[in-house]
């Protein structure tokens, strides 16, 4: 059998399987891509061919247009594709909507490559799917043990009770606008709220599509059409970058919140400047990335952007080969 | 518990004081009794426990994790307070004996609880955390450490039992030190329930009586023969107050700074008094600067070597208080003849009198005025003689006179994000002066930073001036290019550590936008080292 890392490696152009000639979630523009998920430090645009989910590249096409690539190829998810004799399968990472570990088969041996993923409940995506492999290839985005979120409907609930505690402010909520924007939406009316939400332009246009694939986020509104009036007490959400931006001078004497896991640690909250943090995220928390990776039963872990001495730590200390993968090209901060 | 952990995570994310304030005092008014007390004691003075913490939490977390990823974690988080409450395991439903949801214990079981032997804290601390969820261990920990750092001084904490209440602020202050954790007394008598607390045979802080900038409109309303004169020393305000059963030094804002000036204790102990005045450092008569006096503030204990180098010195002002007669009501005159007789009587080491200044019209104290920077002094202050001792900064009794400020032409180098109100703007300015280098061309060297003397119309210039001309960011700190020139007003230019250019201003504000002015005529390092008689600072 040939060792897993002839056969997938990193390289200057990402991360590569020689056998299938083909990239996973390439920085640079590659004549073969295969796609996990739509956030742009994975998905860019330039590719000869992607191969992704239907939603993802429904994704890219709203954020680059229809003709970011020579080539879309939409994978069945759960089915088999092969790809010059590497056996492919996209299977549900749970990460944001359409997000996929990518499933890879050759030579005995099965690698998932499963790029963002957590294991809480989302009412935007499909749950996470485990699949038992030899090599597991994880993210490390909060591979500290301090990180514990919290469930995103308690913290929606937290949103709601500060803005009926203060009907005269208006609260801004900042999200990064794909996945945990659409994520608070479904869970802030879980909560019963139901007044008209504001949004900021940047998340309509993807808050557009979720609404087209048949997600419903009750009365939804461009915040630029609430110019004039009065917005006391009202929900507005935004971009993070915004809540500190003069566009955000607007709103009478706002509450910011900020949803992220980042904010489980206040000197994050302070640097920011949080009024409201809310401790909600995409990724992965400490337990969660170690009951992953037992539940596959990986012998090997591979471990890519985030904190990996930790995680790597804390893999040696159970007993299993762990390393640090270094890929270029991601970003840690966006949660 | 719970209420006490959303009101110190509530104010750790709060920026305004009212907001603040809010918090406080719905928390005192619904929190029972002693359990608000003890709050108001971890926001205040202190608990008196002495629980060795960070000790006490190694041993907990001995075997709890893993040496390597504690480290790493507390790396990250900075705090290790917050480090333990963030990696202690979450109970998975806290249920009480009865089997009821469990609260978490009050503050006051976990005062009592920790009332035990040093050795035996640990498995306290532990069983408590094991009862809290992550914000409840955090407040816990907060509470016994010491710190709670929430941006809430002990000044904040008092106004806001005054206004919880509606009692005066200057009451609730004279009172305090009569008191003691858990206040039980305070808050009988804030409801009523109870007289005032005596504070008689105790030395209790007074409010301060402060003075205003004098305004071109006050002069008319002031006559040379009604009105004292007295330097403004360039000290920090201090109230020694002292009685037969003890003696404590406070601060303007009432805290107890005894402890890092025992000459002072030891000069004043043993009378029945409480004076106002300015605590300097004099060397042979004459005042040193501020920066000297730093060198002894901020300090819990004191060495014997700091008090050769750094002598402590009261300059006496007024007294308020004389064998348990209160004085304040009388004008400042009679209190002006009571502090000399009581100076005369009791001659303390350390200390002298604030001179009276002679003077036959303003005019002739302006020119007093003028030559104050020459004397090392802040500027003068009027006093009106039949004005008595009143708390706080009342218009129309005593004014401030300060010397004229100095100014520079400085170039703008980084602007930070303000807080609250401000946070959309770049409203923290650090500018630089030049200075040349060893290869021969010029470089910007910082020598202050202001966030005052501008109108709000010109923060929304300066803003936009700073997103347009960012070269790089930090954060919340961006570098602009160095074309704009602000003429910088400041009191005075001290020795600093902290700036690349040796130097810091005192109390800078922006006095003036030099749009027009090309940023190469901007003033050098040495115009600025010319205003402290230094030498420039190698490289």
């Amino acid at each position: 059998m040939p060792a897993p890392e002839t056969w997938l490696h990193p390289t200057p152009a990402g991360l590569y399987c020689v056998p299938g000639q083909f990239f996973i979630d390439p920085p640079r523009p590659v004549d073969r891509a295969l796609i996990t998920h739509g956030h742009s430090d994975h998905a860019r645009p330039g590719h000869g061919a992607v191969l992704a989910t239907p939603e993802t590249i429904e994704i890219m096409g709203v954020r680059y247009g229809p003709q970011s690539a020579g080539r879309f190829e939409a994978a069945r998810v759960g089915h088999d594709i092969d790809i010059n004799g590497v056996s492919v399968r996209f299977v549900p990472a749970g990460h944001i909507l359409g997000s996929a570990q990518i499933v890879l088969k050759y030579g005995g041996q099965r690698i998932v490559v499963s790029g963002d993923y957590k294991r809480t409940a989302d009412p935007t995506c499909a749950p996470f799917e485990v699949v038992p492999c030899d090599v597991f290839i994880t993210e490390a985005t909060f591979a500290l043990p301090v990180f514990r979120h919290e469930r995103a409907f308690d913290e929606a609930q937290r949103l709601v009770a500060s803005i009926t505690r203060q009907p005269e402010r208006a609260h801004l909520l900042g999200v990064y606008g794909l996945g945990k924007c659409q994520r608070m939406l479904a869970h802030i009316r879980e909560t019963g709220y139901d007044a008209p939400i504001y949004l900021h332009g940047a998340m309509q246009g993807l808050t557009q599509l979720y609404q087209r694939l048949g997600y419903g986020f009750g009365d939804v509104r461009p915040a630029a059409e609430a110019a004039g009036k009065d917005l006391s007490g009202a929900l507005v959400v935004c971009p993070p970058s915004a809540l500190q931006d003069r566009w955000s001078r607007r709103f009478p004497d706002p509450v910011t919140a900020f949803a992220s896991g980042w904010m489980r640690v206040r000197g994050r909250v302070r640097q920011r400047g949080v009024e409201l943090p809310l401790i909600v995220s995409d990724h992965a928390d400490w337990p969660e990335l170690i009951d992953t990776i037992v539940e596959t039963g990986a012998s090997d872990v591979w471990v890519t952007h985030g904190r990996d001495d930790a995680l790597v730590h804390q893999l040696s200390l159970m007993g299993r080969k762990a390393r640090a993968l270094a890929l270029v090209g991601f970003e840690d901060e966006a949660d | 518990m719970r209420a006490f952990a959303e009101l110190l995570d509530r104010l750790s994310t709060t920026q305004s004081r009212n907001g603040k304030l809010a918090l406080l005092k719905d928390y005192l008014r619904s929190a029972p009794d002693p359990d608000r007390g003890w709050a108001l004691a971890a926001l205040t003075d202190g608990l008196p426990l002495r629980v060795p913490l960070r000790r006490s939490l190694d041993v907990l977390m001995a075997d709890k994790i893993d040496p390597t990823l504690y480290r790493l974690s507390r790396d990250y988080v900075g705090d290790t307070a917050e480090t333990v409450a963030l990696l202690w395991p979450d109970a998975a439903r806290p249920m009480d004996a009865s089997g009821a949801n469990d609260r978490g214990p009050s503050l006051s079981e976990i005062v009592a609880a920790l009332d035990v032997p040093a050795m035996h804290v640990a498995p306290v601390i532990g069983s408590t955390l094991d009862r809290l969820d992550v914000r409840g261990r955090w407040a816990f920990l907060k509470f016994i450490g010491g710190a709670a750092r929430v941006g809430v001084s002990s000044g904040l904490a008092k106004t806001a039992v005054a206004d919880a209440f509606g009692l005066a602020a200057g009451d609730v202050l004279e009172a305090w030190h009569a008191l003691s954790p858990p206040y039980a007394e305070l808050f009988a008598w804030a409801e009523g329930r109870a007289p005032r607390p005596d504070a008689t045979g105790l030395p209790i802080f007074r409010p301060l009586m402060l003075a205003t900038p004098i305004e071109t409109a006050d002069w008319q309303t002031l006559e040379p023969s009604r009105v004292a004169a007295e330097w403004k020393w360039d000290g920090i305000r201090v109230q020694i107050a002292a009685t037969q059963r003890a003696l404590r030094l406070y601060s303007r804002t009432g805290d107890d700074i005894s402890g890092a000036f025992p000459e002072i204790v030891a000069a004043f102990s043993g009378h029945d008094v409480t004076l106002d005045g300015e605590l300097l450092i004099v060397r042979d008569g004459v005042v040193a600067p501020f920066n000297d006096l730093q060198q002894r503030l901020n300090r819990k204990a004191v060495t014997q070597r700091q008090r050769m180098t750094h002598p402590a010195h009261v300059r006496l002002y007024d007294i308020l208080s004389a064998a348990g007669e209160d004085l304040r009501q009388l004008p400042f005159s009679a209190r002006r003849a009571r502090l000399e007789t009581w100076f005369a009587e009791s001659a303390p080491a350390n200390a002298d009198l604030s001179t009276e200044i002679a003077f036959e019209s303003f005019d002739a104290l302006a020119s007093l005025r003028a030559d104050a920077r020459a004397a090392g002094i802040e500027g003068l202050m009027l006093k009106r003689k039949g004005s008595p001792y009143l708390a706080g900064r009342v218009k129309g009794h005593w004014y401030k006179w300060k010397r004229d400020a100095l100014t520079l032409d400085c170039v703008l180098m980084y602007a930070q994000r303000g807080s609250g109100k401000r946070s959309s703007f770049y409203s923290d300015f650090t500018f630089g002066v030049w200075r040349g280098t060893s290869a021969g061309g010029r470089e910007l060297v910082p020598v202050g930073k202001a966030y005052s003397g501008f109108t709000d119309a010109e923060l929304r210039e300066l803003d936009r001036f700073v997103r347009k001309s960012t070269v790089d960011s930090y954060g919340p700190v961006r570098a602009v290019e160095p074309t704009l020139v602000l003429e910088v007003a400041f009191d005075a230019v001290q020795p600093s550590s902290r700036h690349k250019s040796g130097v810091a201003m005192r109390f800078p504000r922006i006095s003036r936008i030099r749009w027009d002015k090309p940023a190469a005529e901007a003033d050098t390092i040495e115009n600025v080292l010319a205003l402290t008689g230094a030498e420039p600072a190698s490289d």
